[in-house]
């Protein structure tokens, strides 16, 4: 990408596939633009009347947008930090040469293929049911009161779930970025004194800097838009205890039938998403060039 | 302090035995160079030294204390690898401060022996930087530097050089020279370049397959070489070894004489023939592969930089007797 003219050739080439994403985009941005400012309620049939922001104005004083702002924000910290903590023990662990290495590695990742409304039933039945679940059971087992997942610590249960199915994302990006890791900084640091915590903290954290931030940054845009597994499992209750931004615009749109109310929303959690994109390219980007 | 013994010391990966029992002894102050083709085994017994490797079997002995199973931190050694192993998120004073930082000594006194290693090394205007900021020669200061603020009993070097390009490599080779010459402690530099071997130590160690040919200073290897091996490893251009006729002619299986001991005339009281083939100018000395009808390989030959031949030349050759070489049918020398 040298010469004026192989820029210009790159341009051109890319053009088509940048005009369709645009398309792509644009096409269902701005039709969310346009039903958010119209009173468009399927429940009442006839014309849809534009009603400037009134619909912004009802999705945001509702009671259950501030609580879908919390949830949705200790969701992704939530799920945050334990898969980036998580990912950088398990790949420490699976760094280590160990018999079954290669299996385990697979065994590790597996839980990644799994669809989300798959696993949020999984957990919800197999696992936190109070009744027949084995946590339930296990409670039994050692004589203590089982725990009802969902209704007593809801949003940590989905936290759970969510981090279980990242968790082998952050440990497969991290596991890469520590064998890149050169052996011989870490044996240089060994003969310098430093001890395992020591290498861990200067060489290999550092190191692995910049894969945390790939990490944060793609899980976050995932994570900004969880819903199949609080569809399946709690529905966003008990009350608004599991109601995050996506599954608020859902209940809107779709149980409310009200698609100016959701589309309202959409374009809030759009923004949102943007600024949060913003805020942690500026925070954390630095790390990804130099 | 740096005296250091291996005593039988053996070293296998898996079924493989890269280095058989071993035994050698590395005099306080001195600089000794382990020299020998790639995959022979250095980087590992210098990694065994370090005790970045276990040993399979042996000793280590460090100043007469056994050291085989201390780990490498506690040995007192420093080493500088052949990438430098600098920490590329750190600055130079940061490298260069850090095995102060782990051995939990004041800021002061870090902050003194970094700008004296500064000083030193020609590293003071670089201090701020981060390695990735500097040239090859610069990093390999800096690892040099955070070595010697350990102030350890000995240096290891790993092929320190190698990364460097050809005018480089010289300059370091005479501060690396220098800067045992200033701080008189044991160095163990691994190199498979026999002319950084021969300008640099007080004690070359030639090895091959794990196994030590010979040890000797530079000029006994030169001189005498043990065996074949050793006699073909040390000396550039290599030793010309010539078997047949010739070699039995004067009671030996092999005989060498090296380019710089056989002269060139074009007279006829000569005791070899041949004809120039390539040859090579360096403006000091002239190298002229000479052919032979006897043999295979062209004899290499030195002479003055203003001898005047030219490819199929006819020439005589005269080999100096008294620098000949005689090996037997295994290869070792006959005296
Ligand atoms: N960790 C290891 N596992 C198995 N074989 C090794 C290992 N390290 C070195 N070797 C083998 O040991 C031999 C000597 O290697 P090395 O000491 O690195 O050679 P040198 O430094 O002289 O080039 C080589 O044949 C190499 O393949
Ligand atoms: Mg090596």
């Amino acid at each position: 990408m040298a010469t004026k003219a192989s820029r210009a050739a790159a341009r051109l080439m890319i053009s088509p596939a940048v005009l369709l994403l645009l398309g792509w985009m644009i096409v269902p941005l701005s039709m969310t633009v346009y039903f958010s400012f119209l009173r468009y309620n399927l429940l009442m049939p006839g014309d849809n009347p534009f009603v400037g922001w009134e619909n912004y104005k009802w999705f945001v004083t509702d009671p259950s947008f501030s609580a879908a702002m919390v949830n949705t924000l200790l969701l992704v910290g939530g799920v945050l930090l334990i898969t980036v903590i998580g990912g950088i023990l398990f790949a420490l662990l699976l760094d280590q040469p160990m018999w079954g290495q290669g299996v385990i590695r697979i065994m590790v990742i597996a839980p990644f293929f799994v669809m989300p409304t798959v696993s949020g039933l999984v957990w919800k039945n197999m696992f936190m049911n109070p009744v027949n679940g084995i946590f339930g059971h296990l409670a039994q087992a050692i004589g203590m009161q089982p725990i009802d997942f969902f209704s007593q610590i809801p949003l940590l249960s989905i936290i759970g779930i969510v981090s279980w199915q990242w968790l082998p994302f952050a440990t497969l990006i991290l596991l890469t970025a520590l064998q890149s890791l050169d052996q011989e900084q870490l044996e240089a640091a060994e003969m310098d004194g430093a001890g395992w915590l020591s290498r861990f903290w200067f060489i290999m954290l550092p190191h692995l800097a910049r894969a945390i931030t790939v990490v944060i940054l793609i899980q976050t845009i995932f994570l900004l838009s969880i819903f199949a597994e609080i569809l399946v499992t709690t529905n966003g209750g008990p009350g608004t205890a599991t109601t995050n931004l996506t599954y608020l615009i859902y209940v809107s749109s779709l149980l409310q039938y009200d698609v100016g109310m959701g589309s309202a929303g959409g374009v809030i959690a759009i923004i949102l998403a943007n600024i949060v994109a913003i805020f942690l390219m500026r925070m954390i980007g630095k790390n990804l060039d130099a | 302090m740096g005296r250091i013994t291996l005593d039988k010391v053996r070293k296998s990966f898996g079924a493989i035995e890269v280095i058989p029992p071993l035994d050698l002894t590395i005099e306080d102050g001195e600089f000794v160079v382990f020299v020998g083709p790639s995959g022979c085994g250095k980087s590992t017994l210098l990694r065994l030294i370090a005790g970045l490797e276990d040993v399979s079997g042996g000793e280590i002995r460090i100043d007469g204390k056994d050291a085989t199973d201390v780990p490498p931190a506690k040995r007192g050694l420093a080493m500088v690898f052949q990438s430098y192993a600098l920490y590329p998120h750190m600055s130079v004073r940061k490298n260069i401060a850090f095995p102060l930082r782990m051995a939990g000594m004041d800021k002061a006194e870090q902050d003194r022996r970094v700008d004296d290693a500064a000083r030193v090394l020609n590293l003071t205007d670089y201090l701020d930087r981060r390695p990735g900021q500097l040239s090859g020669g610069q990093r390999q200061r800096v690892a040099i530097g955070r070595a010697i603020v350990r102030e350890p009993a000995a240096f290891l070097f790993d092929e320190p050089l190698s990364n460097l390009d050809a005018a480089l490599r010289v300059g370091m080779r005479l501060e690396i020279s220098e800067l045992h010459e200033r701080l008189k402690t044991t160095m163990i530099y691994v190199t498979h370049d026999q002319v950084e071997a021969m300008t640099m130590a007080d004690k070359i160690v030639v090895l091959n397959a794990g196994r030590i040919e010979q040890v000797g200073s530079p000029l006994e290897l030169y001189r005498q070489p043990r065996n074949l091996f050793v006699a073909g490893f040390i000396g550039s251009p290599k030793m010309n070894l010539i078997t047949g006729p010739e070699a039995e002619k004067r009671g030996a299986h092999t005989i060498g004489i090296r380019p710089e001991h056989i002269k060139v005339s074009d007279d006829d009281t000569c005791i070899w023939r041949g004809t120039v083939g390539v040859s090579e100018h360096l403006g000091s000395d002239t190298f002229f592969h000479i052919h032979m009808p006897s043999r295979d390989e062209p004899l290499t030959v030195r002479a003055g930089g203003d001898v005047d031949l030219y490819h199929g030349d006819h020439i005589c050759l005269t080999p100096d007797e008294a620098h000949m070489h005689r090996f037997d049918e295994k290869g070792n020398r006959i005296e």
